[in-house]
């Protein structure tokens, strides 16, 4: 999955963990299941720990639109 | 016959435009500039851009012209049967000896000409459809960049700032600085979400400015930045002044902020509630699938404890062993333990196979079998001289009659002497 976003990463993590509490899966899939929610679930807190503040402007130049430190 | 005008010196003889003129100047300066009530009828707005209509109350009327150029400061449009105050001077017309009211400012009477203005607008939007819901788009509920039209100096990027951040460290913040009072705000807001809208790259817009006079948030209830929001195709959040302000953008936007304040905290989540949430799934996910191993771990150990691993206490024993460490690792690396408890369970089975009846006969024993009833002999007790008995083998089976017994055989023989 190329550029997965977080929005998406934390929709799939919420379907797998309701999938795995309903216990309709065999135990494979169990296993697949928790591990790809265990690293989505890894993903977004990477996601949200990523702590850096950007205020730009945007500003339209002879190159059009651009944006500037603020 | 004559005498009626007897007293009229004939010297004073006018001409028309003496007269008009004469008329005009008695008009013109003694009635001064005033503001003037009445009710608009007649009103025709002509192609040259003037507006003509008649002021009238319950018994007369006046006819009034408002000129192009006066027309331009008018910011609510006037109709028939409207309550007016119109602040202007009587002109005479004098070329056709007619006088009107030349009207220089137009008021709504009794409500305030931008609440009229707001209404009529508000009205003309609706109707058009501008404020439907099926036109409004979903605010994305991750934001990665937030776009920002308002003032540069204001409170509200100040407060949208703080709240941003708070509640989001990392989300970026694009501001298209812009004027938002004042002639031309209304412009340069429409152009900021038109540029945002080109430009493309923030997921979503806020726009608005903090609190003010009715007049001071009057560029939030023009035309421009009304259609300009409902063009955008990003979704916008509209954040105007206080609570209780509502203005035209607040009702095409996609979400009505009250403050901008607000519109952070409607723009973002909350990091460390998200943070939270993600940990509870975390837990969710790990409870679920602990309490699946424990019921295949106890659905194993029933099978362990079955009549058929009974009879091979030591097998049992290495294969508890076995199952134990495969359990074990079952909880550290779950992929792994599910070929590993396959391959085990593999090798279980075959060992049962070997405990079979069949296989022990294949290695030189035979059943020996009554022939009246069946009952499996095991001790030489059981039967007696002169019965007849059915022996199996491995491949095929003899019927037999007893010849004599013996109370002991000779494995038995062999293990008792050598004690």
């Amino acid at each position: 999955m190329a550029e997965k976003t977080f929005e998406e990463a934390m929709e799939k993590l919420e379907k797998i963990v309701s999938e795995l509490e309903t216990g309709d899966l065999s135990l494979d899939e169990t296993v697949r299941k928790f591990e790809e929610g265990m690293k989505l679930a890894d993903f977004c807190s990477e996601k949200l720990n990523q702590v850096e503040q950007k205020l730009k402007k945007l500003v339209k130049s002879e190159n059009g639109l651009e944006e500037q430190v603020f | 016959m004559f005498d009626e005008f007897s007293d009229i010196t004939g010297d004073a003889i006018y001409t028309v435009s003496q007269l008009n003129q004469e008329i005009k100047m008695l008009l013109e300066t003694t009635i001064p500039t005033i503001w003037l009530e009445g009710e608009i009828s007649n009103l025709k707005f002509h192609s040259s851009g003037h507006v003509y209509f008649s002021l009238k109350d319950k018994d007369s009327q006046i006819p009034a012209v408002m000129w192009r150029s006066r027309k331009a400061n008018l910011v609510f449009t006037p109709q028939d049967g409207m309550k007016v105050l119109a602040l202007g001077r009587v002109a005479v017309f004098h070329k056709r000896g007619y006088y009107q009211f030349d009207v220089m400012k137009l008021r709504p009477a009794g409500v305030g000409e931008l609440q009229m203005a707001f209404e009529q607008l508000k009205k003309k939007l609706s109707s058009e459809g501008l404020f439907d819901q099926t036109h409004k788009k979903m605010i994305p509920r991750f934001p990665r960049r937030i776009g920002i039209v308002t003032s540069p100096t204001g409170a509200a990027i100040r407060d949208l700032y703080q709240v941003l951040n708070r509640r989001f460290p990392g989300v970026e913040i694009v501001l298209y600085p812009v004027k938002v009072q004042g002639e031309g705000a209304a412009e340069e807001i429409a152009q900021g979400i038109d540029l945002f809208n080109e430009y493309g790259k923030v997921d979503v817009l806020i726009v608005g400015r903090g609190g003010g006079s009715l007049e001071d948030l009057w560029a939030f209830n023009e035309e421009a930045v009304a259609r300009a929001i409902f063009r955008s195709r990003i979704p916008v959040i509209s954040a105007v002044g206080h609570e209780i302000d509502f203005t035209i953008s607040d009702f095409v936007a996609d979400l009505r902020a009250p403050t901008p304040s607000a519109a952070a905290e409607l723009a973002v989540p909350d990091r460390e509630e998200l943070l939270n949430r993600i940990h509870h799934l975390r837990q969710r996910m790990q409870q679920t699938s602990l309490r699946r191993l424990q019921f295949e771990r106890d659905r194993l150990s029933r099978l362990v404890g079955s009549y058929s691993f009974r009879r091979a206490p030591d097998l049992l024993r290495e294969h508890k062993l076995r199952l134990d460490d495969l359990l074990n690792s079952m909880e550290r690396g779950m992929v792994h333990r599910i070929s590993m408890l396959k391959n085990r369970m593999l090798s279980l089975e075959q060992r049962l196979q070997t405990l079979s009846p069949m296989h022990v006969l294949k290695r030189g024993y035979a059943i020996c079998q009554k022939s009246n009833g069946g009952k499996i002999v095991r001790k030489s007790e059981e039967i007696s001289p002169g019965e007849a008995v059915k022996l199996l083998f491995h491949r095929g089976g003899a019927a037999a009659v007893i010849e004599a017994i013996q109370e002991k055989n000779s494995l038995e023989k062999i293990s008792q002497e050598s004690k």
